[in-house]
């Protein structure tokens, strides 16, 4: 497939892009990171003599072209840097995800054979020391923060600043080696190894070559005409494709700034002093945004409520027609307008938006209402499809044809078909070489052809062309009575709620449609707060009558809108209760990027499901909970099982089940 | 002058403990009828975490109120550094470079983080009020340069999403944390912790061991602490003194205090038949 669209021989890989980027942009800002308060910036032409120094040290190390390099950390420019050294040295980047756990790094490091790691502190120093009898090839760890291990036995540990001082002696013996390895650099190279968090078994390698990276990034540049004078804020964890193409790839494509945040938590404070123009986010970043601006809303003064409310309402009317150039009555222009000055300016403001020029949400469904309501703010927020595999772009939305239940038109040269059983099926640039060291799974996944199973139903709206996403395909199942069963597709129904932050629905080869329901900690417990409800933790706020009454009541609302999508009416959740603790991914509950892992749900609280399908009213359970620090605890609880209404599709009348 | 007994030595993990800075000879304190203290002797030496441990009402706190001067006991010497401590002021104290925490947090509520933080470093700053308020030329740089450092503080505990954040918002947990912070601030060669993990849930307790670990190995600073936990003081400490009723009745490494039998009958009491 990438044969016929090779890349131009001198922007083939990233090394070459970086020159290219400290020649045309060298006095451009290339990377910020806050640190001690103050917003510290390089330019391209710093950016570039900090790599290449890295690179440096990394030859003088004993690096070999092929190697790969472990990177381990949050986004700080060090590890874009390490990572680009990393290819400088004709080396590959793994970048795994930081909170992992010993052993799932351990898989990672083990099944890659990475030589060297390039970790963010001691608490990963730790980590990898732990395991360290499984990591047969790992030679070295680079460490940036020195904190805790000054006394550590550096046998194999270095600091990175070490390993750059160490380039920057040795420039005159490395020089050519490094120029070398950068004009060496192939189209077709393995560029990067994305480890993929996987609903089910070990994590896959998915190996990207030059290529599929960057033929993507012009591709996707193009489609957004994204230039060197957007700024991006790099929060998203860096193994996560998404992360590696916006941050990395775009942005050296393009030339634009990369921000870092100074910490996870600082996250929305550094949004807002960078105001990004080129943002994406997750849709639960937008839904905790929105429940955060209601929740403050309810606690302004009456004045300002009224006025919010008011032009809120006006926005919702017509700014997406106006987002989308459509025809819009002068005097309904003219009040967006003042509304803008009052409220939607300084509330975009207020949440870092502001400047927003291309906004994008993926990885899971939006709520109808949510996406309608920053689109109605002015921004463009777009839906993307994708997946590591295809280098993320699959589908998305061009501007001014958007829409909250589909995911847009195939990219520039991607070609998507529907296959017979309703999974979506592609080809493109960006399509992977392999799964690294798994000619099976390759095999299976994509064809001689090129094509790419992705494992998710969907189908290509008539109207508009565009794809609309079901479900996975392969999580798509039967009740007993062969209707149709989606659970994702229930899920996002009562996710919508601010109130419900995750839902787990079963229904598969079951008479009827159950789910585990957990509440949202912020919507709820500001909540009790104002209506003087006093709970001591979470188990119990969880466990309050009117909160369940309040659940109730979504799940029945809920019921009733997928009562109208004929297809899926059968869908409808006649049992449910609410969870005792909050899904967690240390607990395997969900993945890294927090998608449910409904198998293993349903196995762990076995308990539970028997309880929701024997028409019982309580149950007890006992659940083991995995603490931060690795030790384990037990959680006990009796819970409450509560049937909720239905209704009949054709008659329209709620029958009481 | 204080001898300086012990011999300088490294710990097993590779920390260097120096000699006495500081040591409290047959210090008594009496409130009226009350006697705090009884008669107690110890030293603190160099780069060592030492705690004080006892049952409630043991007379902890007033011990540490004595090594920061705060209580002037009625007999007894505080040698520190050296020398034999007249009457002092705590803000004298202060500029010896001990500073310390309380165990009902004593922040400015009202105040940010980041302020708080600041307050800790008027010690080192020697502008007058005028050029502070008109706030040009040395004032300004002034307040640059203890910024930096109250920055690197505010890294160093990891509390940068509260920077500006009002301190009495906060939960208790962070409060403690910010607080440290503080006491930080001023440089301290030794600092003195009161109950630094009281009411704080396991992994609160973690991350405030980690980081009192942290000062002492960065930094390099000496620290007393008072502790209830005492899984937390036998994890952290070089040496632990055990009071009971004003009285000392152990001393020594966690090892020895732990097999100690008066100890173990103070915590645990004594059977009676």
């Amino acid at each position: 497939m990438n044969d016929g669209k090779a890349l131009p021989e001198d922007l083939n890989s990233f090394p070459k892009l970086v020159e290219r980027n400290a020649r045309l942009f060298a006095s451009r800002p290339a990377y910020r990171e806050k640190e001690f308060g103050i917003w510290q910036s390089w330019t391209w032409g710093e950016a570039r003599d900090a790599i290449e120094a890295i690179a440096r040290g990394f030859i003088s190390m004993g690096l070999a072209k092929g190697d790969h390099i472990a990177i381990v950390g949050r986004n700080r420019p060090y590890f874009y840097w390490s990572m680009l050294a990393a290819q400088y040295a004709g080396a590959i980047p793994v970048p795994v995800y930081q909170d992992s756990v010993a052993d799932e790094m351990a898989y990672v490091l083990d099944h890659c054979g990475a030589r060297f790691a390039v970790v963010q502190d001691q608490e990963q120093v730790d980590k990898l020391n732990e395991v360290a009898d499984r990591l047969t090839s790992l030679e070295r760890i680079v460490y940036i923060d020195p904190r805790g291990l000054r006394r550590y036995d550096h046998g194999n540990l270095i600091s990175l600043a070490d390993i750059r001082q160490t380039g920057e002696e040795r420039r005159a013996e490395t020089e050519g080696e490094l120029k070398a390895r950068i004009d060496s650099a192939q189209h077709d190279d393995t560029c990067i190894i994305l480890y993929t968090s996987g609903t089910t078994g070990r994590p896959k390698g998915v190996v990207l070559t030059n290529a599929n990276v960057l033929i993507t990034a012009k591709n996707s540049c193009g489609f957004d005409a994204l230039t060197e004078k957007e700024d991006v804020l790099a929060y998203l964890p860096m193994a996560w494709v998404g992360d590696y193409v916006f941050s990395m790839a775009q942005a050296c494509w393009a030339g634009f700034c990369v921000n870092c945040p100074e910490s996870a938590e600082t996250m929305q404070t550094d949004l807002k002093e960078i105001g990004p123009t080129y943002f994406f986010a997750p849709p639960r970043f937008f839904e905790g945004l929105l429940t955060s601006i209601m929740i403050r809303m309810e606690d302004a003064s009456p004045f300002k409520r009224r006025l919010f409310q008011k032009y809120i309402e006006h926005a919702k009317r017509v700014g997406p027609a106006l987002l989308d150039g459509k025809e819009v009555s002068a005097s309904d222009r003219l009040t967006y307008k003042i509304g803008q000055a009052l409220v939607y300016g300084p509330l975009l403001n207020a949440t870092g938006l502001s400047r927003v020029r291309v906004g994008y949400t993926a990885g899971e469904a939006i709520g109808p209402e949510i996406f309608e309501f920053y689109r109605s703010l002015g921004i463009n927020l777009k839906q993307l499809y994708g997946q590591t595999e295809g280098t993320i772009y699959i589908t998305q939305q061009p501007d001014g044809e958007v829409s909250a239940d589909t995911v847009g038109v195939p990219s520039p040269d991607v070609e998507v078909r529907i296959g017979e059983t309703g999974e979506v099926f592609y080809r493109s640039p960006g399509t992977f070489r392999e799964y690294y060291k798994n000619p099976e799974s390759t095999a299976e996944t994509k064809d001689a052809e090129g094509w790419v199973a992705t494992g998710d139903a969907g189908f290509f709206e008539p109207d508009s062309g565009h794809l609309r996403i079901i479900d996975r395909a392969k999580d798509v199942g039967k009740l007993t009575d062969g209707a149709m069963f989606a659970p994702k597709y229930v899920e996002n129904k009562l996710k919508f709620y601010p109130n419900i932050l995750e839902a787990v629905a079963f229904g598969h080869e079951r008479d009827y449609c159950t789910a585990f329901i957990n509440i949202d900690l912020t919507a709820v417990g500001n909540w009790a707060e104002r209506n003087n409800i006093a709970y001591a933790s979470y188990q119990e706020l969880a466990g309050h009558p009117r909160v369940y009454a309040t659940i109730q009541e979504h799940v029945e609302e809920a019921n009733r809108s997928i009562a109208q999508d004929a297809l899926l009416s059968h869908c409808q959740i006649r049992r449910f209760l609410v969870l005792h603790k909050e899904l967690d991914a240390d607990d395997g509950e969900l993945t890294r990027t927090r998608k449910v892992r409904r198998r293993i749900i349903a196995e762990k609280y076995e308990p539970l499901m028997t309880a929701l399908y024997d028409g019982s009213d309580s149950v007890y359970i006992e659940t083991e909970v995995t603490y931060e620090d690795g030790r384990k605890g037990a959680i006990k609880a009796t819970l409450e099982i509560r049937d909720a209404a239905v209704v009949t599709p054709d008659a329209q009348k709620v029958a009481a089940e | 002058m204080s001898a300086v007994t012990a011999e300088p030595y490294t710990t097993a993990d590779g920390r260097k403990i120096g000699g006495v800075v500081m040591e409290m000879r047959h210090i008594t304190l009496r409130f009226g009828g009350v006697t705090a203290i009884k008669d107690i002797s110890f030293d603190i030496r160099e780069g060592e975490v030492r705690a004080i441990i006892g049952p409630n009402g043991a007379g902890k706190s007033s011990m540490l109120n004595v090594i920061n001067g705060f209580y002037h006991p009625q007999e007894g010497e505080v040698w520190f550094r050296g020398e034999k401590r007249g009457p002092m002021k705590p803000y004298q104290i202060a500029r010896q470079g001990i500073a310390r925490t309380f165990q009902n947090i004593a922040l400015f509520k009202g105040m940010s983080t980041l302020d708080n933080i600041m307050t800790g470093r008027l010690i080192h700053m020697n502008t007058g009020m005028i050029s502070q308020a008109i706030w040009k030329g040395k004032a300004e740089a002034e307040e640059i340069e203890n910024r930096e450092r109250v920055e690197k503080i505010i890294d160093f505990l990891e509390i940068q999403n509260i920077r500006k954040a009002p301190v009495g918002s906060l939960p208790y947990g962070l409060q403690k944390r910010v607080e440290l912070g503080r006491a930080l601030a001023s440089d301290p060669e030794l600092l003195l912790l009161d109950e630094p993990m009281a009411g704080m849930n396991v992994e609160e307790k973690e991350d405030m061991s980690r980081f009192i670990l942290d000062v002492n190995d960065e930094f390099g600073t000496t620290i007393a602490l008072i502790e209830h936990d005492m899984g937390v003081v036998m994890d952290i400490s070089d040496r632990v003194v055990v009071m009971d009723y004003g009285a000392k009745i152990g001393d020594g490494t966690p090892d020895e205090v732990r097999q100690n039998q008066k100890v173990i009958d103070a915590y645990l009491g004594v059977s009676h038949d």
